[in-house]
């Protein structure tokens, strides 16, 4: 059975060896900027059956966002909502026949948690500036300065291997059953392994949310009244 | 020797993820039992406490993940076996 750490490339692009997630995730990529493009192009005051469906995902997000950090969303939306949406669509792509999600590879949620962990650090300077940001490891003490140094690349490992090891695993298993027997027996594990795909989508997506609010501050810690809508 | 790394090698990946599913799988029944019980305190706050528990299952479950990354190192990646 083939490993589920190795990659073999299907082609070569001059020096550059391709490989099958890469060529998925560029496939999933292309599908939601086509499908944002074609939904955004005539926006109405009095939305559209298709515009309603992407103002209700849309406030969805927004409201995730704002009830995780208590801030306004409207910087965090594009970040946070495209890496629930390319996961979401990655996990699901498995239900095409002969495609493997990228996301069952290690090295796609890499980057993608490379991503969060530059977000998180660039979004703490940005808002506390460099030594306010820098203050935040050495809270509440300075004895827990190697702690939170330490925790900052534990979770980022952590969040690779869980969304890794989810997706990686549901493919594994149906793999092993389709080994040992054939037609429709899998299928059930396939429909758990759809769930399994959004859950994993949202709590990748809801723990950047949470590493990023971390980063710049809740409410109590900032000393400036609160920006934006606050309930 | 190498038949015998391999044979280890295996029953050791066993090894991990049975017994490293026992903690998680506890802990995860435990903090659901919790959040049912509060959902059905207050229902009212059933977003939050159902937003917090998949946060929280995500973390309690990234151990039970570990240990299947460690069995899966073991038997595909293992660096004693050539």
């Amino acid at each position: 059975m083939k490993s589920p750490l190795s990659l073999e490339p299907l082609f070569q692009v001059g020096p550059v060896p391709v490989t099958e997630p890469v060529v998925v995730s560029w496939a999933v990529i292309a599908l939601l900027v086509g499908a944002s493009m074609l939904a955004t192009r005539r926006l109405a005051l009095f939305p559209s059956k298709t515009q309603a469906l992407l103002e209700l995902v849309v406030s969805t997000i927004d409201s995730q966002i704002h009830d995780t950090i208590l801030r306004d969303p409207a910087p965090f939306r594009a970040l946070i909502g495209s890496i629930f949406l390319f996961t979401l669509l990655s996990n699901w792509s498995s239900l095409i026949p002969g495609v493997e999600p990228p996301t069952a590879h290690i090295e796609t949620d890499a980057a993608m948690a490379l991503i969060v962990f530059v977000a998180t650090i660039a979004w703490g300077v940005r808002t506390r500036g460099l030594r306010g940001y820098l203050a935040t490891y050495a809270e509440p003490t300075w004895v827990m300065i190697p702690l939170n140094v330490v925790e900052q690349f534990t979770r980022t490992f952590s969040l690779i291997v869980r969304l890794f090891g989810n997706v990686m695993s549901g493919v594994f298993v149906i793999g092993i059953i389709l080994t040992l027997a054939g037609l429709l027996v899998p299928i059930p594990l396939m429909a758990l392994d759809l769930l399994t795909g959004t859950v994993q989508a949202y709590i990748f997506a809801v723990l950047a949310t949470v590493f990023i609010g971390a980063a710049v501050g809740e409410r109590r810690k900032t000393d400036a009244p609160p920006r934006g809508a606050t309930k | 020797m190498n038949d015998f790394l391999q044979a280890v090698s295996i029953f050791c990946a066993a090894l991990a993820v049975s017994f490293g599913a026992i903690g998680p799988g506890l802990a995860e029944g435990r903090a659901v039992a919790s959040a049912m019980e509060a959902i059905a305190r207050q229902p009212e706050a059933a977003g939050t406490i159902s937003r917090t528990l998949f946060v929280g299952l995500a973390m309690i479950e990234t151990m039970a993940i570990y240990c299947l990354v460690v069995a899966l190192l073991v038997l595909y990646a293992n660096p004693f076996i050539k």
